[in-house]
């Protein structure tokens, strides 16, 4: 459990981590809340030679409300999203979901920016910001881009995001609409099995741990969007998907849960 | 015990723990704490692979990294100790198979994490990337991974000198068998099942590690290791390394529990204190977590089969078991003698004539199974209650009525089992009379049939466990008819100083259970002095150099009642210096809250704090008598103490997603006489989450290569406080006439009780659905698909 040898640096500014990246290449990588990352390391399933640590960038520390949107900095942490009231005003799905993120240690070191960076199918955050519609904001040595969630997840962890851009912003619409979240897991802390968002009264649907990204549930979306029930649209949960096997599931499991929890989350989420 | 009515004293108070402040305040110190200037550091090259000849290894690439200074093969470190082997200190039969089981592999490995090179550093961290930087060229060979293939035709072998996998057959019957023929014959009622016992990871906060720094000088050698048993270890080390014991000195410094985990001889231990030895350097070794997966023992590990015979009214004649267990690839310090453990117990609480146990245990190419928390009584425990479950269905009545139909009574005390063994107290059917009201048994059974009638997706199940086990380990000559390599006694010595402070040096090595706390509240009220004012000294060999350690729920039973010994006899000779003093007759003077009084005579008195004194001037003793006062007790229990109980699980289980909510838990155990009740507790709650762990979330899997699948916590589910169910505890009382305080142990009790509660409770909330058995650990998607297989197939 000790990782290998890694080189160590602090990022005064975006700008500066921006640098950084430039600097070290592909051999370095961002480092925020670290929990996910750091467990990795010491594993050596991954061995960065520089971690370009952005955890002290204040400035990317904020939720913002205004305009229809909710603007979120990257280095915002889980127990803060948990805990605002503008949030829970303004995102009430975001702020449920950020409460069911690991534990509380996790909850307060993790980011919002690390988590969709990461870009694990298996998280609870990032399909959350898939179903409400969210954009991501990078910045990189040109300037910044938006994102739209549902063209930032490219494959298991792995992303559009470049090796010189980083996250600074997650902007998601105000109001969560007719909402649900459906996490499925054998352990508290755990990473769900398989997840569900529910989002706008079902017109943002979107899986957790079915795929190799998370996933719009378009099947389930279509079939709502043509008058079918919660009911029928949930039997659409797992068409055409290709979920993994591991210990706690199989696909054929994963593939019933996905429907179950999809009807659950519907009819939370008021949708008949 | 010497408490009086005036003395309300100590012992049954719940008294807060006094190891805890230096424990939550850093303070304590644990083995990789110890700071060592200029040590050896270790770092193990395990093998990547379940069976294969070791080609080569090259340790090029680590050599090349700063602070790696040798890389060393099975057979770089042959001279440290030949052919001297990992011991295993319970040969179960004459023609036990026990291959030599070396520190550093040679020629072959046989299990995922068996060491194959070691890498000497200057730093952990140095050690860790050379150990990872090492090259090994496997051969690969076919691996032997689950319990039944190895005794299957044409199985690989694991070990290619012998002719095949079994490494012993051990059975206990006795002239009995037409007996148990005939009652089978005869039986109105037979239940025959098949259940498997997983393979358990232990888990304890802190893993493995130890330090060995010699003392060139003179030769000696002090071994620090977090260990559950300095003294045995430091007799195995003497006798695998030919160090004179003289010259030896075992230390446990605070260790993070074990759960027998920590009840062995590693490899590292030997290695650390031979390389050690021959630099004239410390050498230490940390243990990670990862490693820990695969690198130290593992638990459980059988496939299980129980037939019982019943007549018309359910009342069992006859249990028969046969288990097939698995060792691993070698066999470590009481690997052997495990299934034995259970070998007792597979009639369980009852009455039952006619007895038959069999066990065949195999080497397979895994991690080498030993002792984790309860150690057979477990697996003999969830064989019989699920068995008793499924004869309550066969004959018609409630798992409460087929136990209480056949309970060992209450007045059949002491009470010979058909096993042989002589148990001590109990109550078993008020014990779970207590249970069931607290329970609400009929309240859950009424909510059950609701939601039956109702189609409900949510089941309620009500699953039982009564449970008795055999602890305080051990009575030395039954050990011997076991032919376990050691006794089964424990020692004290109780000293009370010039200022009348007292001193209690006890064998048995604490890891977290509190008998720093215990033994200061039994030696408080037996002397009549505060709890704060007795300090406890512990897991040094050159401090208490007597002792045989911490396993098998025998602190209280056995060390505590040495301790309670040891102390009665310094108040023996208290009492003559006193009756000297006092002018008076030893017979007249009674002793209470610390002073010894004339009988009749109440201004006749003197307080032990001015015998104290007195013992050590020694200005006016009683002709003959030497000063100071203190005493030693080494104390062979005349037998096993019987703890036992009945829990009750409540689950909820989500039908649609085969999801187990454990709802309640209510736990009735009778551990004779409670010192610490707090402390009990403890032990309680945390053996219920443990055997609930074996239940629904711990599993170590393996795949058909012999890799093992869940290697980290991540995968291998740890329950957390998260998943504990709502504890609900009642006690009951019978003192155990076979020691003086009338103690019986509680720390293996709640793991042996739970995981049967658990999947009995699983199994009822879906008998009407037409399932019978689930499998452990009872995951959702195993229940969902049990659902599934008794609907007629897969949703």
């Amino acid at each position: 459990m000790i990782p290998a040898a890694f080189d160590y640096e602090v990022a005064e500014s975006a700008d500066h981590a921006i640098s950084l990246l430039g600097e070290h290449g592909d051999d370095a990588k961002l480092l925020a809340g670290g929990h996910s990352l750091i467990p990795m390391m010491r594993y050596r399933l991954a061995t960065p030679s520089v971690l370009v640590d952005v955890g002290r960038l204040d400035d990317l520390r904020y939720i913002r409300t205004g305009n229809g949107t909710v603007s979120i900095g990257a280095l915002t942490r889980h127990s803060e999203l948990e805990h605002s009231a503008a949030l829970a005003e303004a995102c009430p799905m975001l702020a449920s979901v950020a409460a069911l993120v690991g534990d509380p240690a996790v909850r307060h070191r993790g980011t919002l920016g690390g988590t969709i960076a990461h870009a694990d199918p298996a998280s609870d955050l990032p399909a959350a910001v898939l179903a409400l519609g969210g954009t991501i904001v990078a910045q990189g040595p040109g300037g910044s881009r938006e994102i739209a969630a549902t063209d930032f997840f490219t494959g298991y962890f792995e992303s559009v995001l470049a090796d010189d851009e980083m996250i600074t912003e997650v902007r998601v619409p105000a109001g969560s609409g007719g909402w649900n979240y459906q996490k499925f897991n054998r352990r508290a802390q755990d990473w769900a099995i398989v997840g569900v968002a529910v989002a706008g009264g079902g017109s943002g649907v979107s899986l957790v741990n079915m795929g190799s990204t998370p996933i719009r549930a378009s099947g389930v979306e279509a079939a709502l969007a043509g008058g079918a029930s919660a009911a029928e649209a949930a039997a659409a949960a797992a068409d055409g998907l290709d979920p993994p096997d591991d210990l706690n599931a199989d696909a054929e499991y994963r593939s019933h849960l996905a429907r179950v929890l999809t009807e659950r989350a519907l009819n939370a989420a008021g949708v008949a | 015990m010497t408490i009086t009515e005036d003395a309300p004293g100590h012992v049954g108070s719940r008294r807060l723990r006094k190891e805890d402040p230096a424990l939550l305040t850093g303070e304590a110190k644990f083995i990789d704490d110890l700071a060592l200037p200029g040590a050896i550091w270790v770092g193990m090259v395990r093998s990547t692979e379940a069976h294969a000849n070791i080609v080569g290894i090259d340790g090029s690439a680590a050599l090349a990294i700063d602070g790696v200074n040798e890389v060393l093969s099975g057979e770089d470190l042959a001279p440290l100790w030949g052919e001297g082997a990992l011991p295993c200190a319970w040969p179960v039969t004459p023609d036990m198979k026990n291959p030599a089981h070396l520190p550093v592999a040679r020629g072959t490995a046989k299990y995922v994490g068996d060491a194959v090179a070691v890498v000497l550093a200057d730093s952990r961290y140095a050690a860790a990337d050379g150990a990872a930087a090492v090259v090994v060229d496997y051969e690969p060979l076919p691996a032997v991974v689950e319990i039944e293939d190895a005794v299957a035709d044409g199985a690989p072998l694991v070990h290619a000198d012998l002719d095949s996998n079994e490494c012993y057959t051990w059975g206990l019957w006795g002239d009995n068998a037409p007996a148990i023929d005939a009652a089978f014959a005869e039986a109105a009622h037979v239940v025959s099942e098949r259940y498997l016992q997983q393979r358990l990871i232990p888990a304890p906060m802190e893993p493995r590690g130890c330090a060995a720094v010699p003392s060139p000088a003179g030769g000696e050698l002090t071994l620090y290791s977090a260990t559950q048993i300095p003294h045995i270890l430091k007799v195995m080390t003497a006798v695998v390394l030919g160090i004179p014991e003289n010259k030896l000195r075992v230390v446990a410094p605070s260790v993070g529990g074990g759960f027998g985990c920590k009840l062995n001889v590693y490899a590292e231990e030997i290695l650390c204190s031979a390389l050690a030895m021959q630099r004239g350097a410390p050498v230490r070794w940390t243990e990670g977590r990862a490693e820990a997966a695969v690198s130290t023992i593992q638990g459980r590990g059988q496939v299980q089969h129980i037939e019982l015979a019943a007549d018309a009214d359910g009342k069992v004649t006859a249990v028969r078991v046969k288990l097939l267990a698995d060792m691993g690839a070698y066999l470590q310090l009481v690997t052997p003698g495990v299934p034995l453990l259970g070998g007792f117990l597979y009639h369980g609480c009852y009455d039952i004539p006619n007895y038959m146990f069999e066990c065949t245990s195999v080497f397979t190419n895994r991690t080498p199974t030993d002792a984790y928390r309860g150690a057979g009584r477990p697996e003999a425990t969830y064989a019989v209650e699920r068995a008793m479950d499924s004869l309550a269905v066969s004959v018609g009545v409630s798992p409460e009525e087929i136990r209480a139909r056949n309970f060992i009574g209450a007045d059949a005390f002491p009470y010979t089992s058909a096993a042989g063994l002589i148990f001590d107290s109990g109550d078993y059917q008020t014990v779970l009379d207590k249970a069931v009201a607290l329970a609400d048994v009929d309240g859950r059974r009424s909510d059950q049939a609701q939601r039956r009638a109702s189609g409900s997706s949510k089941r309620i199940g009500v699953g039982f466990s009564s449970y008795v086990e055999m602890c305080g380990l051990a009575p030395s000559r039954v050990l011997a008819s076991l032919d376990y390599g050691a006794g089964g006694w424990e020692a004290a010595t109780v000293r009370i100083s010039p200022t009348c402070k007292v001193q209690v040096v006890t064998g048995s090595t604490p890891h977290g259970q509190g008998h720093e706390t215990c033994w200061s509240m039994i030696v408080a009220d037996q002397l009549g002095v505060d709890p704060d004012d007795v300090e406890v000294l512990h897991s040094d060999t050159a401090v208490s150099p007597t002792g045989l350690d911490t396993y098998g729920s025998r602190s209280l039973a056995v060390g505590g009642t040495a301790v309670y010994m040891a102390t009665e006899k310094v108040i023996d000779k208290a009492r003559a210096i006193a009756a000297h003093q006092l002018e008076a007759s030893e017979d007249d003077l009674e002793f209470s809250g610390g002073v010894f009084r004339v009988r009749g005579t109440p201004e006749a008195e003197v307080p032990l704090a001015g015998i104290a004194f007195a013992a050590f001037t020694a200005h006016d003793l009683p002709d003959g008598m030497e000063p100071n006062l203190e005493a030693h007790v080494t104390y062979d229990p005349p037998n096993f103490t019987f703890p036992n109980g009945t829990h009750i699980a409540v689950v909820e289980v989500d039908t649609d997603t085969g999801d187990v909510d454990l709802i309640d838990y209510v736990a009735v155990d009778d551990c004779g006489v409670q010192i610490n009740p707090l402390v009990v507790e403890g032990q309680v709650h945390g053996g219920i989450l443990q055997g609930a762990a074996q239940a629904l979330y711990e599993d170590a899997v393996y795949n058909s290569d012999g890799q093992l699948v869940s290697a980290n916590l991540g995968d291998y589910l740890v329950p957390s406080a998260a998943e504990a169910p709502r504890f609900r505890l009642d006690s009951h009382v019978t003192p155990s006439p076979t020691n003086p305080m009338g103690v019986k142990g509680v720390g293996e009790a709640g793991t042996i009780a739970a995981a049967p509660a658990v999947i009995n409770a699983v199994v009822d909330a879906l008998r009407d659905l037409g399932v019978t058995d689930v499998d452990m650990p009872a995951s959702p998607q195993t229940v969902w698909r049990a659902i599934a297989d008794a609907q007629g197939g897969a949703s």
